[in-house]
Formats: C-alpha cells, structure tokens, sequence
C-alpha cells in the first residue's frame, strides 16, 4: 500500500506559498559545506551529540562531508534520526547542537551543524537512492501506532529494522502531524516534510489515514497487535473562555498554520492579534506577516523576559515587523457577525508578584483575525476508558508516563512518546522518544518470547 | 636599523630572497616584474637545448580546504631558444644592474658543451651559474638533472668542467632523491664548487583521480612522476639543509642556499639559521604572485629588529648546533604536559589522541577529582606498565555511558542550562586531566589542541644530571647488546 502512494505528490505546496515562505535558512551548496565541515575540530565525545536528543554522531557525519562521502553522512545521520532531514530544518540548533558547540568558546563561530545536515540530507535525497536501511528479518509480531507523527514515525522505523511490522493509524489524510502541518513553512515546507516520510515508507510502514481511534478502536487495536505504541500528540488549543470566541475571525495558530500550508489559507486581513507568545504563538504571527497583515500584535500576559519563545524567535518575530503587546490580558471579543476588535486589559504586578488586572484600563486592539497560541490540551481522556482494568496506563496532567528509557508506560503492552508524554517540545525530542521505544518495544518482545 | 643585504659565496645581494629557476624565472619580462616586487635575485628558469613540454604539467594536494599544500611538476627546462634567453639575461642585467641574475644551466654531459655554454651565459653578463643536478623528471631519462646529481662522480666532474671555464661563482643544485644528501654534496664540493642549493623537487606522484582511475597531471590519460614541492616539502628540505651544513667531512661547509617549500618570512628565517645564506621560492609565488615577497621582507626584518640582529650573518646558522645525534639528546631531561584549563575549550582531543596515539595518560576525571591515589613508579619508559594501570575508563565505555544520557530540547524559561545551552566556560567534566606520573612528555596533546598555550609542556625538576645515551654507553651503564643497537654504518 505505502509503496504505490507517494506522499509528496499528494500534496504540492502553492506557488505563492512557497514565494511569500522562501529558507530562513537556505541550503549551503558545495562550496560552502565543505570548508564549513573542514571547520569542525572533530571533538571526542562531541558535546553536539550529546546535546542532540537523538545524539547524531555529529562530527562523524561532518567529516564525511569533508570527505566527499555523502551518502555515508546521509547514513550516519538517518541511523540516529530518521527524520534528519526534517530536523536540519527545524530543529532550534542554537539550544541544541549549535549551542554545544566548544567553538563559542575558541572564536564565537559554531560550527553550522544544521545547514551541513541539510546538506548531506538533501544529497541523499537528490541522488534518488533508496534509505540506506532494510527491514530486519520478519519476526511475526505487530505493533499498531497511534499517530503518524514524528514519534510514531521514528519508533516504526526501528520495529521495522528489527522485523517488527508497524501499522500507523492517523486521523488526517497525510502522514507525518505537526511535521507536516504544523512547522513554519520557512523552517520545513509541508513537501520536505513528506519526501523525506515517502522514504520511511520504503522500510514497509503501513500507515492507515483518516482514522480517528477512540477508546473502542484502541480495544480492538491492542487485541490484535503485539504492542501498542501511543504517539498522539497533543489535542486542540485552548480556548479564551471569553465571549465571542465562536465567531468568524477567530482561530488557532494550528489551523492557521496548517491552513497555508496545505494552500487554503493565502492570504491574512490587514489587522492580526496572536494571543500567547510561545515559539508557535511567533511562526503564526510570522506568517500572518508574510500573508499580507499590515499590522500584527501579539498579545501577551506577561513580559519578554518571561516569555516561552526562544529569545532567536522572538528576535526573528521583530525583524518580520511583529509588534508586542506585554502585561495585558484578552478580557473580550468586539464585532457583530465578524470580528472587529479585541478587549484587552492591563495587567500590574502586585504586592506578592503575582499579576492582577489595573482597574479602568481596559481598551480596545482593533484587529479582523484573532489567532489562538495560548497552549495545546492534551487528548487522552479516552485512554481512561481502560482505568476500570488493572494494568491502567498512567497519566499525569494529561499526560502519559513512561520510562524514559524504554517509552514503556504502566500497562507493559503499551508505549509512548512525543508530544502526548512530554507536554510539547521538539520534533527531535519525539523522535528520540520513538527510537528508544521503538528498541524498547523489540526488547519487550523479544523478553515475552524468551520467557514463553 | 638592521638589513638585508648580504653577500653570498662573493655575490652582492640587495636581500636574500631569490626566485627559485622555475616557471616564475621563465623569461626576462616577468624577472623584471619580480625584481620590481621586491625579489633580490632570480635564478633564471634552465637554459639548455630547447625542449617540447607535455600539456598539463602540474598537479596539487589540497589539504583541509587549503589548495596547494603540496605542488608537482613535470614541466622541463626552459623550451626557449637559448640566445632568446642569453639575451634577456643582458637585458635584465642592463636595467638591473643591482639585482642578482644567476643563469640555471643544464646541457648534455660532454666537457666541451658545458664549456661552451658557461661561457655564453656569462657573457650574456649572469652574476653566477647553478648547476641543475636535480631535475627529477624528463631530463633524468636523458642522462642530465638528478641523473647527474645521483651519482656523485658525474657531480664531480661536470662540476669541475664548469670551474675550468668559470669566472663567477658556481652553485650546485642538489636533488633530494638520495639516500645521504651529505655525498653528492661533498662530490661538488671536490669538483670545486663555490656554493650549493638544496632541494630541488622531490619524485612523485600526488594523485589519481578516483573516477578515471589516471595518475594527476593527467596527459592523454597517461602520467609520469613528476618533483614535489611547495609547503608539504619544507620539513625534508630543512633536514637536508642541515645535514649538509652540518657536515665538516672535507672542511667548513660551502655557502648554501636554502630551497624547499619557503613561502613567509619564518621559513625564510627557519633556513637562514641552519645555515642558508639565501633563499630560493618558487610555489608559493607560483601560488600567490610575487608580491609575497613583500612581506617575506618586511616580516623579516621586523623580527630580526626584534631579534637584535644587524644583518643576515648575525643569525645565520645560529641553530645549527641545537641539532644533534639523538644519541646526544639528554636522557634524563622531562617534561609533562599541563592542561591549563581556563583555556580548554572541551573538545578533547588531547584526550583521545594520547589515548590512541600515546600513553594513556589523559583522563575525564576531573569532575571526580582526579586520581584519588597516585601510582607512583610506573612511568612506561623505565618498565612495562599494564595497559590502562589505574583502571579509568577507556575511550569506548566513555561514548558507550554518553549515548545512554537522555537530552531533551531545554523550553525557556523553564529549564535553565540544559545541554545545548553553551557557556563560555567549559563544564569541568569535559576538561580533561593529565597524570603527570605517566606522562612521557611525547608532546601529541600538546599538538592536537586547537588552542594556544592551552596545553604547555612544563620541565619536570628530577634533578639528574643531563646524560645522554652516547654517555651512558661510555659509562657501560646500558643492557649488554644494546650499545650495538642500530645503523651498522654509524
């Protein structure tokens, strides 16, 4: 099934999308990559690697540019991360690898790990060789994944190398989740997002869409399947709460972003307000900026200091022209049948530091879009539907506990990872997470028959 | 204010840099431009029966991004007329009168044509003569260049060809393709040289193109060796300059100037004090033009300022008794290396070179406090010790304990270090520990380190007399057999 379906093809990106969306970071030719790699001092034990959460053997790959050896760097990369060519992309290298770097600490130039990445990434790519895997001999067990994002997708790829059938059931029409939708389309456009699943596809995941799995579904999934791994993500957006909420003009940053980068969204209207000032709250706001929006406010409780964004987001945000609105709060929406404006208030510190609203100072932000990045929900309420059994998987504000090692949760049969166990972070963090419980599965397994 | 000039085997020189006989020196118009840059001297590409070059002639090692850290030619000798050439040196002479036009000369090996040839390039008005004993391509075929340099008779007698006819100083070219540079040197010295130069190129091949599979340069899909040079040959070139400038065989040594690999002023200084009386460039203008001279210059006289030294003869050879016999070398001198660790960036290298490439001697244990108990006595040069004697771990269970560490993205705010999160200063885990015990002072970590003055290799105080092997063998103080060890020719 997943042979005769390239993704990439079901799904091109809009010519104006792709003008107006044009590399934040644009690819390093030959030239440029390989006195860049030459650069790398080839440490031991390289800080980088560590600091990736999938721990890429970073200096490993580079030197291979070096070397001309590209489909070897390509290798090195895919063997710790199969979405390497996403997350060359996406990753927020200036925490992760590049912020590693030792060079900070010999001439303040780390080394550009993430272009050199993409380099060796899309080498691969262009030479139209196959992913340098092939599955593992068939054991005869199954594993069915909730979710077709960056998690689940890792952790297939490691049942697969071990012979273990993946079976990936995802509610929308193509694979991939916030890899797909939900990324900048500056940072990853939705068709990289794809070829690079087009590839995974080739090691014999089988991915079902358009599947919305529920507590009955789940049921049925674990009694047929060997293992079930969770890689949900998390659920809807938050809501204001204040009146209003349901009218014409208002949105999430989720829907808005998926929305221009499956090419319905092409346009924003000429006033936008971003309620919430996360690294997602900043790539809507980007957008709507470079979807045409005169003028773009993001609105947000508290000050810069404390802002959730990374400090290179929200220096990125200012260049794009976005304008901040600190210590206020949204307080109501204004508008007949559309949206015309958003009531906001001032908020002071008090006595025991907490914030509280100034009285009398409430105004008016005149705005035609109100877009919502205010923190996603998680959706695992309907796991709860097995909390009358005894082996229960465990949740913890919503979200699924596991070992950090083997992604196993407290009912054995089931793992988990990404979004849905840790809150939000990375897509490199829920591919680490689905490496170690794809390998966490397959040891699983592997015990079960051992002891049978 | 200290400077240049200098004269050389009874030669004027407005300073030492010479253009090396080489496509640089290929016809008068470009030796003008050269002498206009800067160049005190040029030794005029070699003159001698015109030949028919091959298309291409040279060929690279790039090294790290760095083009040309090793060159290679297979181009002959000059494939000019000769009278073209001759009249060209008048020329150059005639506007030049100052600066130093030495003809390369290279005939067939028959008395009367060297005879003929000394003579026509003197008149032509050259301030001295090299001989080309060295070319190590082509004209070897034909029983000239290094033919003539390998073998120490022929060196001496077309040398004493030449002398027979000679009025100004004759300057032997030695090729480095011998075994013992030191006797064709002394067979010129016989012949009656008054100067040498050392080296021409050495034999080589630098490549072969991986997708065709031919040898670099590439003729018609076919190669041949050609002489290696450039900076990839200055390390060969100084060893050889001081062996012979070293060797009191037959007397002091004849005056010498230095080729091989010379591109800055340091190496110009490097040559000059092991004895070079000037020194010749050829790559590195090839490389870069010949205003590199300019600074070779400047440069020069900035540290010869610094120095104290007046003229080139103030420093000339000054480094020539620091080389020795390593028999000579002082057995119970040491050093260990020190990490001076405010400067360590953390990428350690050191640690996985002395694991791999030495003595096992560099930990990760600073963060634990180092070696809570030193193992005194066990210091590798004196007995066997164990692989690993303290049990630290190795190489490979340090990456095996890094690959189970879970990272994740650090959110802002909420979590605070977190590592990606760089500092400038290094975690002190990743600063890696010396044990001065078992340290040999072998100086890899010192080399590998990318940062100045990070690792310096400190004098260990043992205070033991200097003895030097040749001492300890007088004194009868070595194993039974081991004052034999080695070169039964020594």
């Amino acid at each position: 099934m997943s042979e005769a379906t390239s993704f990439q093809e079901q799904s091109k990106s809009l010519p104006e999308i792709a003008a107006r969306f044009p590399d934040l970071h644009p690819a390093f030719d030959k030239q440029a990559a390989v006195p860049e790699a030459n650069r790398c001092l080839f440490c031991f034990d390289a800080p980088c690697t560590q600091a990736c959460p999938t721990h890429i053997d970073v200096p490993k790959f580079i030197k291979k540019i070096a070397s001309g050896n590209l489909m070897g760097s390509a290798k090195t990369i895919l063997d710790a991360n199969i979405l390497g060519a996403s997350c060359s992309r996406a990753c927020p290298v200036q925490v992760l690898c590049e912020g590693a770097c030792v060079m900070h600490r010999y001439n303040k130039k780390p080394i550009e790990i993430a272009r050199l990445q993409r380099f060796a990434m899309d080498a691969l790519h262009e030479s139209g060789a196959p992913l340098p895997f092939s599955p593992g001999e068939e054991t005869g067990k199954a594993v069915a994944l909730i979710g077709g994002g960056p998690a689940s997708l890792a952790c297939a790829a490691e049942l697969r190398r071990r012979g273990i059938r993946a079976d990936i059931y995802d509610a929308r029409p193509l694979p991939g989740g916030l890899n797909t939708y939900g990324i900048a389309e500056y940072k990853l456009t939705l068709e990289a997002s794809l070829r690079e699943i087009d590839m995974l596809a080739q090691l014999g995941v089988n991915f079902h869409f358009n599947v919305m799995v529920d507590a009955a579904k789940l049921a049925e999934l674990e009694a047929a399947y060997d293992a079930v791994f969770l890689g949900l993500g998390l659920g809807a957006i938050h809501r204001l709460g204040v009146a209003g909420e349901q009218m014409q003009g208002v949105t999430n940053a989720l829907d808005f972003i998926a929305g221009y980068k499956g090419g319905e969204i092409t346009s924003a209207p000429e006033r936008v307000a971003v309620v919430g000032a996360g690294n997602t709250a900043i790539d809507a706001a980007n957008a709507a900026v470079r979807l045409g929006a005169r003028e773009v406010h993001m609105i947000y409780r508290r000050g810069p200091e404390q802002m959730s964004a990374f400090d290179f987001e929200y220096e990125h945000a200012k260049q794009e022209g976005v304008k901040f609105l600190w210590h206020v709060q949204s307080v109501g929406i204004q508008g007949s049948d559309a949206v015309a404006g958003l009531e906001l208030q001032k908020l002071e510190p008090s006595a025991d530091g907490s914030l509280a609203p100034a009285a009398g100072s409430n105004f008016v932000l005149p705005v035609d879009l109100i877009v919502l990045a205010i923190g996603q929900s998680t959706h695992t309420e309907f796991l709860t539907a097995f909390n009358d059994r005894a082996e229960t998987v465990r949740l913890e504000r919503g979200r699924i506990l596991i070992d950090r090692v083997s992604g196993q949760t407290s009912n054995p049969k089931y793992f988990a990872g990404g979004d849905c166990t840790n809150g939000g972070r990375e897509v490199v963090d829920a591919v680490a997470d689905g490496k170690r419980a794809g390998i966490g599965i397959a040891a699983w397994l592997e015990g079960n028959n051992a002891n049978a | 204010m200290p400077t240049l000039e200098a004269t050389f085997a009874g030669i004027k020189c407005m300073n030492p840099f010479w253009l090396a006989s080489a496509p640089p020196t290929n016809c008068g118009e470009q030796i003008m431009r050269a002498f206009d840059a800067g160049w005190g001297g040029a030794v005029w590409k070699t003159i001698g029966a015109p030949i028919t070059n091959v298309s291409s002639r040279y060929s690279s090692i790039d090294w790290n991004g760095q083009r040309m850290m090793g060159f290679n030619n297979i181009e002959l000798i000059s494939d000019r007329p000769t009278e073209v050439n001759l009249r060209e040196i008048s020329e150059v002479k005639r506007r030049y009168p100052k600066h130093v036009v030495i003809a390369s000369l290279m005939v067939e090996s028959k008395q009367d044509v060297w005879h003929e040839m000394v003579q026509r390039a003197e008149d032509a008005g050259a301030d001295g003569l090299e001989l080309n004993f060295g070319c190590p391509h082509g004209m070897s075929e034909r029983g000239m260049g290094s033919a003539v340099g390998q073998v120490p008779e022929y060196c001496q007698q077309i040398t004493g060809w030449v002398k027979e006819k000679a009025r100004t100083p004759v300057i032997v070219k030695l090729t480095p393709n011998i075994s013992d540079i030191r006797i064709p040197a002394r067979a010129a010295k016989r012949g009656g040289a008054d100067a040498l130069s050392a080296i021409n190129t050495i034999n080589s091949i630098t490549g072969i193109d991986l997708h065709t599979l031919e040898p670099r340069p590439m003729v018609d899909g076919k190669s041949s060796h050609g002489g290696y040079c450039g900076p990839a040959v200055k390390p060969i070139a100084l060893n050889m300059v001081q062996q012979v400038n070293s060797d009191f065989t037959d007397g002091d040594p004849l005056p010498m100037s230095g080729i091989g690999g010379i591109g800055s002023w340091q190496d110009a200084a490097e040559f000059i004090l092991l004895g070079s009386g000037t020194v010749q460039v050829c790559t590195a203008a090839m490389h870069f033009g010949y205003r590199i001279v300019e600074d070779m210059a400047d440069g020069l006289l900035e540290w010869m300022r610094q120095k104290g030294y007046e003229t080139i003869d103030d420093f000339r050879g000054l480094s020539l008794p620091n080389m020795r016999e390593w028999k000579n070398l002082n057995l119970n001198y040491r050093v260990v290396a020190e990490i001076h660790a405010e400067k360590c960036i953390g990428c350690q290298l050191c640690y996985t070179a002395c694991w791999d490439g030495a003595h096992q001697c560099i930990h990760l244990d600073r963060a634990d406090g180092g070696m809570k108990q030193p193992v005194i006595g066990t210091d590798p040069r004196y007995a066997h010790a164990e692989p690993n004697p303290h049990g630290k771990p190795t190489p490979a269970m340090v990456l095996c304990e890094s690959s189970k560490v879970i990272s994740t993205t650090p959110i802002p705010k909420l979590d605070r270090g977190g590592l990606g999160v760089n500092s400038s200063l290094t975690p002190i885990e990743r600063i890696p520990r010396v044990d001065v015990d078992e340290c040999v002072g072998c100086n890899l970590c010192s080399l590998v380190c990318p940062v100045p003055d990070c690792i310096t290799m400190e004098r260990v105080e043992n205070e033991l007399p200097s003895q030097t092997w040749a001492e300890r063998v007088a004194a009868g103080a070595v194993p039974a057999g081991a004052e034999h060890a080695g070169n039964p020719n020594n």
